[in-house]
């Protein structure tokens, strides 16, 4: 290979270890305030006060609660499958941060005379390459649920991978009325569409409320937690993991959370746009880098605001039963998601020769 | 050795070793899983192919959800290699004599195959992109396409038929 060439490949990879690094540490920064959050959130809707005691306002209990989980006994039940047994949770904390990969977290920064996308590949089949890895998420419960060796867990974890594969249908009709529209997989052109035109959620209210309630289903939160439902199943699919392995399972359902509200704000609600104002315009005041800087914030309030939401409706909404949840999935998603297919192609087809039969 | 064949080697050999561990795994769970592996290996090769709506659709459909469905049995049948019952010698036999018929058919089809002159189009190719796989679906191959689709939609309205009847 040519020396410069190779020169070139290397700093590109570099740029690219950097940022991945960075992504990796900001979602495990935010899952475990997230867990933070969520007590809080928890104690405002109960009227409680909720972790006041590690720190000013409690701000140190995450770390309290991930060196408890440190310091816990590492139990491995005799007649599990070992090996198994511990790829479980690294399954499902592997699947879970992958995904943040084609997600675009701002505009390119202007650093060392190179512009700096915050996006850590920019494939064309960016939707697509979210929904590959959120189907191999299902391995890591069902294979942490089947290697324990335990008659609940083995349900709790069949229970989960049914649940998720039924919402994931929805999920990819609902999206599918999305793409008619931008006509692109890549979630980068989908955020510039929406800064120059409507955000989608205008043009795919229906869309986007079949796509919210399948990332509820996909992320295990109430109402559809039925793999960890305590009253029936004793604690789901990890009740036989201790330690950090357990807080693996736990913190990979809140970088999930964390991801699909990006997801979400990407496809629906513009991504890194700054709303009401031409970005495009301030940056040509304020310079690059601070815009590129205002957008990763206007990401991160859209992604606290839904965060925000599915802690209101975990403390919110009881949790469904078992034949209530494949009803709602199988009989009203998956219709309302072809429905909505239909009719929004129509309407492409329509636009597309400009009105006229 | 650029990056590219690096990774074919490794995902070549990825994909072979799982194949073989899928054959000779004795306990089912365990094949499921290293067949997964396969996949995942094969979707990589589709990648270094420049086909990634390919690839990914293997993720998804394959390694994602018939995968699924192949452990949920599994788990559910509770094989155990103490529990599976000694088969039939003829069996055995049986199944020798049809595995090396697959065996001379490949080697006979590879042999008869004009390997030199039809090198994989390594990063090159774009058949694989979802633009013109769309376009070539719709256009070139629509009614094949349609055909298809109804016969998976008689599938499905056949399987919620046979699981309706009690």
């Amino acid at each position: 290979m040519h020396p410069l060439l190779l020169a070139m490949d290397w700093v590109f990879l570099i740029e690219k270890a950097v940022l991945i690094l960075i992504i990796i540490s900001v979602s495990l920064l935010i899952a475990m305030y997230e867990t933070y959050a969520e007590r809080k959130v928890a104690a405002f809707m109960q009227d409680r006060r909720g972790p006041n005691r590690a720190g000013p306002f409690g701000l140190l209990q995450p770390l309290a609660d991930g060196m408890k989980l440190f310091m816990k006994e590492e139990i491995i039940p005799n007649s599990s499958s070992r090996f198994l047994f511990v790829l479980g949770p690294g399954l499902a904390m592997l699947t879970a941060m992958m995904t943040s990969a084609v997600v675009p977290w701002s505009s390119h920064f202007h650093l060392f005379g190179r512009d700096v996308d915050l996006q850590i590949a920019d494939v064309n089949i960016g939707i697509l390459y979210i929904f590959g890895v959120v189907s191999m998420g299902v391995y890591g419960i069902m294979i942490g649920g089947w290697a324990s060796n335990n008659k609940f867990s083995l349900l709790a974890a069949i229970r989960g991978a049914s649940q998720i594969i039924s919402y994931e249908l929805a999920m990819g009709l609902s999206i599918i009325a999305l793409l008619m529209i931008t006509g692109t997989l890549s979630l980068g052109q989908i955020v510039h569409q929406q800064m120059e035109g409507h955000y989608y959620v205008l043009l795919q209210p229906l869309g986007f409320l079949i796509f919210l309630i399948c990332a509820f289903a996909e992320c295990n939160r109430t109402p559809f937690d039925l793999s960890e439902a305590e009253n029936e199943l004793n604690f789901g699919y990890h009740q036989e993991y201790s330690s950090m392995k357990l807080g693996f399972y736990l913190f990979a359902e809140y970088i999930n959370m964390f991801i699909s509200s990006a997801v979400m704000s990407t496809l629906y609600f513009g991504g890194y746009d700054i709303p009401f104002v031409n970005d495009a315009a301030l940056g040509a005041s304020i310079g690059q880098n601070p815009l590129a800087a205002l957008q990763f914030l206007s990401l991160f309030i859209k992604i606290a605001i839904f965060i925000f939401f599915f802690m209101w409706v975990r403390w919110t909404i009881p949790r469904f039963r078992y034949d209530q949840l494949m009803n709602l999935g199988w009989k009203v998603l998956i219709p309302l998601a072809l429905i909505n297919m239909v009719a929004t192609g129509f309407i492409v087809l329509l636009k597309a020769n400009h009105w006229h039969f | 050795m650029g990056i590219t064949q690096v990774l074919f080697w490794f995902l070549s050999i990825l994909a072979i070793l799982g194949a073989i561990l899928v054959v000779i795994s004795k306990n089912p769970v365990h094949s499921v899983l290293w067949l997964i592996v396969v996949f995942v290996a094969i979707s990589g090769h589709y990648i270094l192919l420049d086909a990634q709506f390919l690839a990914i659709v293997n993720l998804i459909v394959y390694a994602g959800a018939i995968m699924v469905l192949f452990l949920f049995v599994f788990m559910l049948m509770n094989l155990n290699a103490e529990t599976e019952p000694q088969k039939n010698r003829w069996l055995k036999i049986a199944g020798v004599v049809a595995g090396g018929s697959l065996l001379l058919v490949l080697v006979a089809a590879l042999k008869q195959a004009d390997l030199k002159t039809k090198i994989a189009e390594m990063n090159r190719g774009d058949i694989g992109l979802i633009h013109n796989l769309g376009l070539t679906l719709f256009q070139d191959y629509v009614v094949p396409f349609e055909i298809s689709s109804v016969l998976f939609l008689s599938a499905m309205v056949g399987v919620v038929v046979i699981g309706k009847k009690e």
